[in-house]
Parts: C-alpha cells; sequence; structure tokens
C-alpha cells in the first residue's frame, strides 16, 4: 500500500489503577475509509479513542498523523492535527443558535462575526450532506439527530478529515440512523477517515469498511468487513458464542393486573403527552412499548409508576383505581419501577452502594425502628445482593461513582425487584429503557431477569429503543406515537420493518 | 402635573441610574463567563472611600484612575480564590464584601485619612484634610441637545462619566453578542468544558472579566461619590452593589437592556424621595425602597422556569467552578 494512513497507532498501553484499559494495541485508519472500532463496554474502545483524541496520555506506543510521529497533549491540540470526535453526550450550547456553536473557536469567523455569512456557510456544508437544520435556529429546539449533526458541523467547518464517533446510533431513530450513515459514506468518499466505536454488530456491516475488534484492552482482530461474518465477529468480541435467540419459556397468562383506560398526561414542556391510552397487561407477560423517543412512552411509565399526574383516564391494577395515587401508595401495591438514566432518576452517585440500597428499604420494619436505620443488616443484605445479581463491587461501602453503567443498573434492578412488600414477586415491573447502554453480557442479564420475573407471574412494560429487542422478549407490543396508541400486535404477527413504519407514520400500515 | 417637576425627576433619575449601569457592565461580562462577584457592594464601596481621598489629594481624573486600579486589584482577588482555587463564589463574593466595607471605613477614618493624605499630598492645607465633602465632577451640557424638552435634562445636561457610560454600554452589548470575543466569554459561561476542548483558555477568560467587573464596580463607587453624593458618610454605598446585581438579572444579562433597567432602578430611588416630599409613602418609605429587590425576586422565580430560562439565556454555569477533566 503506497497511501499513507490518516492515523497509525503503535503499542498504545494505557494503565488506570487496578486496569489495563489498553494493552499495546495497534490501529490504523486510511484515508476514504469508516472503520469500526467494536467491542463490549470496557473493552478499552473509548479509552483509545480518548487518547487519539488528546484526554488522556499513553503510557507507551507512539502516534502517527499523516505519516508525521505527533504527541497529542489536548483536544485542542488534536483539532490542530484534524482529529475532531463526537461524544456520545453532546458538547452544545443549548441557548446559543446553530452557528453560535459551529464557529466558536474558530478563527477565520473574523472578530465581528458576520451573522449573515456565517450562516450562510454553515448552510453550505449542511447541503453538502443533506441535512436540513437552520444555522438561526437555537439549538434547544433541535431534535437529538439534528445535534449530532451540528456536532459534526463543528469538526466538518474546521476541516477535520479524522473523525471519531462514540456510538452515535445510541441516541438515534432508525432513520435519524440512516442518514447518519448516508452523511459518513459522503465524508469518506472525499477522502476523510471515520472511526465509528460500537457495540452494534449490524452497523459495522452497514457503513463499515474495516473493522477492529477489541476485548479487555487487546486488539484481537482487524479485518475487511466483507471477509467476516457477524458470528465470527461476535465470538471475536465476546470470547465466547452469544445467544442471539433467547430461551423463551412457555408462560401461562394470568388475570389482567393492570388496566389503563382513557389515559390523559401532560409533558415536561405543557404539551399533551398522553392522548387516551388505554392498555392492558396480564400476569405473566411481558408488553413491549415500541416508539420513536419522545411519543409519550416515558410520560406513561411516569404515570403508571405515579411519577407524574395523569390529567384524565383511570389507572386499575387488580381492579382497584389508583389512579393519581402517588408513588409510595403504589410501591406499597407491588409496582417496580425501573426507569431510564439510572444516575439521574434512580441513584445517588455520591452515595455508597449500601446507602442506595437503603434509599428503598428504609422504611421497612426489617431493616429500621421509628428513629434508627439498622446498617449491619443492610449491610448483610447489601453483600447478598451483589452476590445474587454479580455486581462487580468488592463491598458494599463502594461509592456508587466509582461503578461502571452496567454494574450501576444492576444496582438499581437488584434494590428495585428484590426489595417489594417483604419478599413477594412484585405484581407490575414497569421497565423504562433497562438495557441501555449495556454491553452484551449486561443486556443478556437484565433479559433474563425480565423473563425470570415473567415466569414467576409479574406483568410486566417493557420499553426499549432497540426494536429487535421488543420483538424477540415481548409477548404483546404495543406502538406509540404522538402520545397515542399506534397499532397492537403479537411479535410473531409483524416484521421489523413494518412496525418501524408504524413507528414513523403514526397508524398501522 | 407640570413639566417643571418631571425634568428634575427625570434628570436625577438617570444621575443616580449611570450608579446601576456602571456597576452592572462589568459584572454582567462576568456573569455571562460564568462568574457571580457578590463582593460588587464591597467593590463599590472601595472605589467611593478611594475617590473621595484621591479626589482631596490630586483631583477628579486621578481619582478615577486610581479607583479603577484598586477595582483590578480587587478583580484580580475574585479571580486567584473563584478561578484558580476554585472556591465557592458566594462565599468568596460575601467575603470581599465585607473586606471592602472594612477597607473604605478604615481609610476614610479621621486619623487614617489624614496621615494618608499628608503622605500622597503634603502641601494639602490643613482645614482639606478634616473636610467630608469634595467638589461634584462638573457638568458639561451639549448645546443645542440639552434643549428638547424631556429628553435634554434627562441626557443631556451630565457630566462626561455619565455621557461615556451610556456610550460605553451599546458598545459593550455589541461586543458581547456581535463578535468571536463575546461569543467566548458567553460560551464559557455555558459551557467551559466544551469552551475548553475547542481550544478556548477559559482561565483566562474568567480572569479578564473579573477584572472587568472589578473595575467597573469601583468605577461605580467612584462615580456615585463624585458625580452623585459628593459626600463622605461610612457605607455610603447603601446596599447599591447588591442592587446592581438584582438589576443584572432583570435586564438579562443584557448591558443594552440594563440601560432601561437601571434608569427604572434609578428612578425608584428618586420617586421614592420625591413621594415623601408629596406626603406619600411619608410614613413607609420602605416600601418604595423594596421595589427593585421585589422585581429582582419576580425575576428570579421566572428565570426558574426552564422553558423561559431558554428563552432569556441565563448563563448555565453561572457560579459553578470550572474543573478541566483529567
Amino acid at each position: 500500500m503506497s497511501v499513507t494512513p490518516l492515523v497509525e497507532l503503535r503499542g498504545i498501553v494505557k494503565k488506570f489503577p487496578n486496569v489495563v484499559a489498553n494493552d499495546h494495541v495497534d490501529f490504523s485508519l486510511m484515508p476514504g475509509e469508516v472503520h469500526a472500532l467494536l467491542g463490549e463496554n470496557a473493552a478499552g474502545k473509548t479509552t483509545l479513542m480518548n487518547i487519539l483524541y488528546g484526554l488522556y496520555h499513553p503510557d507507551e506506543g507512539e502516534i502517527y498523523v499523516k505519516g508525521k510521529k505527533v504527541k497529542i497533549r489536548s483536544p485542542a491540540d488534536s483539532i490542530k492535527l484534524g482529529i475532531g470526535m463526537v461524544h456520545q453526550s453532546f458538547r452544545l450550547i443549548p441557548v446559543h443558535t446553530v452557528w453560535e456553536n459551529v464557529v466558536l473557536g474558530l478563527k477565520e469567523a473574523g472578530f465581528i462575526l458576520n451573522k449573515k455569512k456565517l450562516a450562510e456557510t454553515v448552510k453550505k456544508v449542511c447541503e453538502e450532506y443533506g441535512w436540513n437544520i437552520d444555522p438561526n435556529a437555537k439549538v434547544w429546539q433541535l431534535s437529538v439527530g439534528e445535534k449530532q449533526q451540528v456536532e459534526l458541523l463543528k469538526l466538518l467547518i474546521r476541516n477535520v478529515d479524522i473523525l471519531i464517533l462514540d456510538e452515535p446510533t445510541s441516541v438515534l431513530t432508525p432513520q435519524e440512523t440512516k442518514n447518519l450513515f448516508k452523511a459518513l459514506r459522503i465524508m469518506a468518499e472525499k477522502g476523510k477517515g471515520i472511526i465509528l466505536i460500537t457495540h452494534k454488530l449490524e452497523e459495522v456491516f452497514e457503513v463499515g469498511d474495516r473493522v477492529t475488534v477489541m476485548r479487555k484492552g487487546k486488539v484481537v482482530a482487524t479485518k475487511p468487513t466483507n471477509e467476516v461474518t457477524a458470528e465470527e465477529l461476535a465470538n471475536l468480541m465476546i470470547g465466547r458464542p452469544v445467544l442471539f435467540k433467547l430461551e423463551k419459556p412457555e408462560v401461562k397468562k394470568g388475570n389482567v393486573v393492570l388496566e389503563a383506560i382513557g389515559l390523559k398526561a401532560m409533558g415536561d414542556r405543557g404539551v399533551l403527552a398522553l392522548d387516551d391510552v388505554n392498555l392492558r397487561v396480564h400476569s405473566g407477560e411481558i408488553l413491549g412499548i415500541a416508539g420513536v423517543a419522545g411519543n409519550g412512552q416515558e410520560e406513561l411509565v411516569e404515570v403508571l409508576a405515579g411519577m407524574r399526574k395523569a390529567h384524565g383516564g383511570r389507572v386499575f391494577i387488580d381492579g382497584e383505581d389508583v389512579t393519581n395515587k402517588g408513588v409510595k401508595y403504589l410501591i406499597e401495591k407491588g409496582v417496580v419501577y425501573i426507569p431510564p438514566e439510572s444516575t439521574r432518576w434512580a441513584l445517588v452517585r455520591e452515595m455508597r452502594l449500601v446507602e442506595n440500597v437503603a434509599l428503598k428499604l428504609y422504611r421497612s420494619k426489617d431493616f429500621s425502628s421509628t428513629f434508627t436505620i439498622n446498617w449491619r443488616k443492610l449491610f448483610e443484605f447489601s453483600k447478598k445482593l451483589i452476590e445474587e445479581y454479580d455486581i462487580a463491587a468488592h463491598s458494599p461501602s463502594i461509592l456508587a461513582s466509582a461503578l461502571s453503567g452496567g454494574n450501576l443498573q444492576k444496582v438499581v434492578l437488584a434494590r428495585e425487584l428484590s426489595t417489594t412488600r417483604d419478599g413477594k414477586v412484585p405484581k407490575l415491573i414497569l421497565a423504562a429503557y433497562p438495557t441501555k447502554g449495556l454491553d452484551v453480557a449486561a443486556t443478556e442479564f437484565v433479559q433474563s431477569l425480565l423473563l425470570k420475573y415473567r415466569s414467576l407471574g409479574s406483568a410486566i412494560i417493557f420499553l426499549s429503543e432497540d426494536l429487535e429487542e421488543i420483538m424477540m422478549l415481548s409477548d404483546r407490543v404495543v406502538v406509540m406515537s404522538r402520545g397515542r396508541i399506534a397499532g397492537e400486535f403479537l411479535p410473531t404477527e409483524k416484521t421489523i420493518e413494518e412496525v418501524g413504519m408504524m413507528m414513523v407514520k403514526g397508524s398501522a400500515a | 402635573m407640570s413639566i417643571e417637576w418631571i425634568e428634575p425627576v427625570l434628570a436625577s433619575t438617570t444621575s443616580i441610574g449611570v450608579v446601576y449601569l456602571l456597576g452592572s457592565l462589568g459584572e454582567i461580562y462576568a456573569e455571562r463567563s460564568g462568574i457571580l462577584n457578590l463582593g460588587l457592594e464591597g467593590i463599590m464601596a472601595i472605589g467611593a472611600a478611594i475617590s473621595f481621598i484621591i479626589t482631596i489629594a490630586w483631583g477628579h481624573a486621578l481619582a478615577f484612575l486610581v479607583a479603577g486600579i484598586f477595582g483590578i486589584l480587587m478583580g484580580l482577588l475574585l479571580a486567584f480564590f473563584a478561578v484558580s482555587l476554585r472556591l465557592n463564589q458566594i462565599t468568596v463574593g460575601l467575603a470581599i464584601t465585607m473586606l471592602g466595607l472594612g477597607l473604605s471605613g478604615f481609610i476614610t477614618f479621621p486619623t487614617t485619612r489624614k496621615i494618608i493624605l499628608q503622605t500622597l499630598n503634603p502641601e494639602l492645607p490643613g482645614a482639606v484634610l478634616e473636610t467630608q465633602s469634595v467638589s461634584m465632577l462638573p457638568s458639561v451640557p451639549i448645546p443645542l441637545l440639552k434643549e428638547i424638552p424631556i429628553v435634554g435634562p434627562m441626557f443631556f445636561n451630565h457630566n462626561v462619566v455619565v455621557y461615556i457610560t451610556l456610550i460605553l454600554a451599546p458598545l459593550m452589548w455589541f461586543l458581547l453578542f456581535r463578535t468571536s470575543a463575546g461569543l467566548k466569554i458567553r460560551s464559557v459561561g455555558e459551557n467551559p468544558g466544551m469552551a475548553d476542548a475547542l481550544g478556548i483558555n477559559v482561565f483566562r477568560i474568567r480572569y479578564l472579566t473579573c477584572i472587568l467587573s472589578g473595575m467597573f464596580s469601583a468605577l461605580a463607587g467612584a462615580y456615585f461619590m463624585l458625580g452623585f453624593q459628593p459626600f463622605w458618610i461610612e457605607g455610603m454605598t447603601g446596599g447599591r452593589g447588591f442592587i446592581t446585581l438584582s438589576l443584572i438579572i432583570l435586564s438579562t444579562w443584557s448591558p443594552l437592556r440594563a440601560i432601561f433597567g437601571s434608569l427604572l432602578f434609578g428612578g425608584i430611588e428618586v420617586l421614592q424621595y420625591r413621594l415623601q416630599l408629596f406626603g406619600l409613602g411619608a410614613t413607609s418609605p420602605q416600601f418604595v425602597l423594596m421595589l427593585p429587590y421585589a422585581i429582582a425576586v419576580i425575576t428570579l422565580s421566572l428565570l426558574s422556569v426552564e422553558s423561559f430560562r431558554k428563552r432569556i439565556s441565563a448563563p448555565a454555569a453561572l457560579a459553578k467552578p470550572y474543573y478541566r477533566e483529567e
């Protein structure tokens, strides 16, 4: 090959206390290619890219950019070398306009900012990639997909030719994902190099030219995507064959646990988020709710969990009217809520694991008297949970912030599922995106847990952004669109494509 | 009511309003970059005290210069604690206020003041060493324009500092909202991490805005002394620094809207004196004096509504120290 690689990493080593995040990693990126970097969470992908981006400094190894050996000390350095990164959480200023976000820190913009000219420049770049953003719009008005485009615009306008995208599709709808991949291909055609960090196998084949698989800090393979199969990659990634099909035992559907009739509720912005929603869930049944993010699914589970007020309609649990009864009452009825974003809604990062477990148990007679909490008992109980749920924590006194995302989710599940009504099986489990952002092994764990409680007779409402997961896990599927139920069916009745259309169009196709 | 009554009221409205406007100009920059300078009141008091002494010793022009320099030093002190040491800005600000109030009382205490004055200018006659009052900044009426009814006395019959401040406000608005320097300042106050990643020096910008805030606060104090009330009383700033802080909220961090806000607050203050003359509110002048704070509380509660906050853009990283990710 006579072409100089855009990036070459040789023998990169990065150690953190207790763990070697990168162990003699070699990696290269050619101009015009989309290079997928595949691996489970904590495989070292993000660490490697943060080294290239200048956030971390390698303990050993060399970095070559366009054939020249370089030292990258900060993100500002990497931008000068033409390296840009789009992080999972966007780094944008919501109250500023699109063009203001894009030209911030850009020398070419000049001292006095010519609004018209700059907006036009931004518009022009948008058109190259088929994006349709108003440069004068405030960023908070944009959809998630558009915000990501603004992040890319920031890099493109700086003529970055090495783009790193950290799991860019985890927040996107299928349609937005398709648009993103189209744009990435255009960038590649222009000779830019794109590194796509992902743990989704199908994305590797959809856009990738080459794929590098990482496992436990090491590169286990680098191959052109047309020379490997999904099964091979999965084996390389996990080190064992993945269960592509879940074992789903036959469970006899029981009586109706939850019934919602004509439910209406307002969203955070004060507009109607739920409009005449009717639902029924039986014991021993998983009801999957599919929908593009922001179409009322989260508001629905919040109303059912007692966290959001229903403005109309009724909710019954076991035939009892529990509409707007409040969280505490519903917990006592046996409703379990697993909120999205565990660190935001379910856990206190600054508290210890045992304290986080105590957050729901402090009322229980077993663990507290009128004034005091029996910490020793709670400690023992937390230890049991750590074992049972295989949480990677050496002691219950570890700070929650020291745990990884997958382990935090396990803590939430452990607390919520094992602390209901003094050891009884939860009556209703509201699981809002419980597998979001988890790696394959942790996802499998959560899924099998839900199936276990299904066998034990819980009624389960399951939200996921992954349609395949919904179709696989659910006994029945409901599609939500604009706060309404757009369709209800058995997972065997429809293909994923049909459901996707339903999500976007808002009615049964 | 006759126009003779209105014109002097409007003229004093501008006179006192400029105190607030001058103080807010620097502080708006600081808050836009994420720094809350609660020490404004104390720095204002220092500015007033210093300008009082320096005017006696060296005259008006140097009084403003020296007050400005001391303001810059106080701004640097604030920056050191709030930006470099990343201490809680509320605590640091209140400490600076106390320091400023104490220091202003100390240097103007008759014995200390005498020593300072004699050191600065040994030729001063003995009587001047004891005086509490100084000469006011001279008015420079603008010919023709000052003849316009209402607008004339309100804006064109004042001292130089008033004119400069009124011109500075739109200039500083332009700098903040229409230039790349302003964009950097605003971005640092919204998301310092992101600004840092784009190669913007967060610490340098925050040091700069701290200095601006300190300087303008001290100048506001000096103007209050020399342009409005040329008579030294300890604690003469009387909470005007805090009123300035609430004015900034009311004007939603815009130097342009601060013009109107400061005139409104100035007007309330003047009216309070006037109404007493008419017997109105004589029994409870506190009510009118409370109005600026009441307005600030209402504005603050409106700001807590997220959708409202987005529209008028209060700095998201206000009073939050910045730690660089390591």
